[in-house]
């Protein structure tokens, strides 16, 4: 189940990127998709794509694993790049195909939207690679800290994530051991026609929901016997520091995105 | 149905930093007729073996033949379905999979499935519904109105309305108390001789495995680690012990008794009657 789905997976590893701190990455990625948008031209692309490269090498998740992962974002790439094709009729005519004339403009601009689409997916998914879930909600957490001031439910927002979270492989695993149960009494969910197949996710969702409910409750009940009532003066097992770390990838990253500016009036 | 598995692995997602292998070259033949238990640890394999009972996994290498059906990665039945209808799981905790609005309805979803006609499916259900220990007037209740056990049987009756001809059964007992743990042993057990089934009963109890198989075998760490009759397998504690699982009570006595009184008694899955009456005899006899 799932298992082509990278973006969402955790990969535990002990590399540099594995140790920064949640919120540095958080950051940079954010910072980093908004470059990205700056970007206009090979040089600065280029830039890009090597900066992506290099911290996924230094990840140490397998490339060959991460671009399996993304398969189903292939196809926009794919779409994009091809409507810009045809339809940008900027620069020189190059060739006509089924009627249509493709313009060298239409090339350059296919290609930087797909390199911006891979570049966004490529680092947001490094982020969920390399830190895991709680870490992801602590620094959310964190960062939203401020809003506290304006009775904003910060404590609570976090807390909700992070419980979501942790039950995406819980109901996953229900997913795939419902899905057998009823395969074993004969319902197919992979072939015959549409009609059938959709009818087939009945006996599927209902016992999900029940279970989902039932161990809401649950849940619920196990936090209130452990003496829960909300963030109020609740003390955490894992402090987030910023380390020596933090500041020089801080810095590089700086280098990086005045260099994608800089590169701009070329 | 015969049943064989010939040098079966299975890997979990293969080529990523998550593959694991949880079967290993595993071969071992169950004659039709038998009632098996598979025994092992968590992890140990048991559900995954269990899954190829029906090709809800394909193995990875090696093949699984079902009576006339083989499964392979590169030799796969046309029709998985005729292999389902003939092979009922019972999962583990199988109440998680009730969705109907009545328990009438559930036990009809297997066979309606497999397109048996109404009236065979009216009788079934019926028949079903008394065979796991509840009545008639259950089958207009909704399923989720019951009791934990009472759902447990429900979802049973579901599996048997199927007429499976073979039936495995994932820890069926787990989470009942012991009383109904017996009764629905017995029910299996039962249902085995009446309808010739073929079972396959995974399970971690020792005394479940004495009590209702012919024949065990034990997995550690996805692969096999013994087999055989359960005399056979019970007789060499010494070996299961190095794998962390335990000889039946009723076996630690007997082994226990015959060193503190150097005699043998010839294990034959005696009853505890009829072994207290063996060992009074012996007792006696001594005296004498």
């Amino acid at each position: 189940m799932g298992n082509s789905l990278v973006i969402g997976q955790y990969v535990p590893g002990q590399s540099l990127i594995h140790r920064m701190d949640p919120r540095t990455k958080m950051i940079m990625i954010t910072i980093f998709v908004v470059i990205v948008f700056f970007a206009n031209n090979f040089y600065n692309y280029g830039l890009l794509v090597v900066f992506a490269f290099l911290s996924m090498f230094l990840s140490g998740v397998p490339l060959r694993f991460v671009l399996k992962g993304l398969t189903p974002i292939w196809f926009i790439i794919i779409l994009t790049f091809t409507l810009h094709v045809f339809i940008t009729k900027d620069g020189t005519e190059l060739f006509q195909v089924f009627g249509l004339t493709v313009y060298s403009g239409g090339v350059i601009q296919g290609t930087f939207i797909s390199i911006r689409f891979f570049l966004l997916i490529f680092v947001t998914s490094l982020l969920t690679l390399t830190t895991t879930p709680i870490e992801i909600t602590d620094a959310i957490e964190s960062m939203l800290h401020p809003l506290k001031k304006i009775k904003f439910p910060v404590h609570e927002l976090a807390l909700m994530m992070s419980i979501s979270l942790r039950f995406i492989p819980t109901l996953m695993q229900e997913t795939d051991k419902i899905s057998k149960a009823q395969a074993a009494r004969g319902v197919d969910f992979k072939t015959g026609p549409i009609k059938h197949r959709v009818k087939a996710i009945v006996p599927l969702l209902i016992p999900l929901f029940v279970s989902a409910f039932k161990r809401a409750e649950e849940l619920a009940m196990a936090m209130e016997a452990r003496g829960y009532r909300g963030g109020e003066g609740r003390t955490k097992l894992r402090e987030l520091t910023f380390s020596r770390l933090d500041v020089i990838t801080f810095l590089f990253f700086f280098i990086v995105v005045g260099a994608v500016i800089y590169l701009r009036q070329f | 149905m015969d049943i064989t598995f010939k040098n079966v692995s299975y890997t979990y997602q293969p080529k990523s930093p998550f593959e694991h292998q949880a079967l290993n070259d595993i071969s071992f033949n169950i004659p039709s007729g038998k009632f098996v238990a598979i025994i092992g640890h968590t992890g140990s394999g048991k559900s995954t073996l269990l899954q190829h009972l029906n090709g809800l996994l394909m193995p990875t290498e090696g093949s699984v033949e079902i009576g006339a059906y083989t499964l392979a990665k590169e030799d796969k039945p046309k029709d998985m379905k005729e292999l389902r209808s003939k092979v009922g799981v019972v999962f583990q905790y199988p109440e998680h999979q009730l969705f109907e609005e009545t328990i009438a309805k559930d036990i009809a979803f297997g066979p309606e499935n497999f397109n048996v006609s109404e009236e065979e499916i009216d009788a079934r259900t019926k028949d079903v519904i008394t065979k796991v220990g509840l009545d008639e007037s259950f089958l207009e209740r909704s399923p989720f109105d019951l009791s934990g056990g009472q759902m447990r049987r429900v979802a049973i009756a579901g599996v048997l309305a199927i007429k499976p001809e073979v039936l495995v059964l994932d820890e069926p007992t787990a989470g009942l108390d012991p009383r109904g743990q017996k009764e629905i042993m017995d029910m299996f057990a039962e249902l085995h001789e009446e309808e010739q089934l073929t079972t396959v009963l995974v399970t971690h109890s020792m005394e479940d495995a004495l009590t209702y198989a012919d024949y065990i075998i034990i997995l550690n760490e996805g692969s096999l680690y013994m087999e055989g009759t359960s005399r056979e397998v019970f007789s060499n504690a010494e070996a299961l012990r190095k794998v962390n699982l335990d000889v039946p009570e009723i076996v630690q006595f007997i082994h226990a008794f015959e060193q503190k009184f150097s005699t043998s008694i010839p294990f034959e899955n005696q009853s505890l009657q009829e072994l207290a009456q063996i060992i009074k005899q012996r007792m006696e006899g001594e005296e004498v």
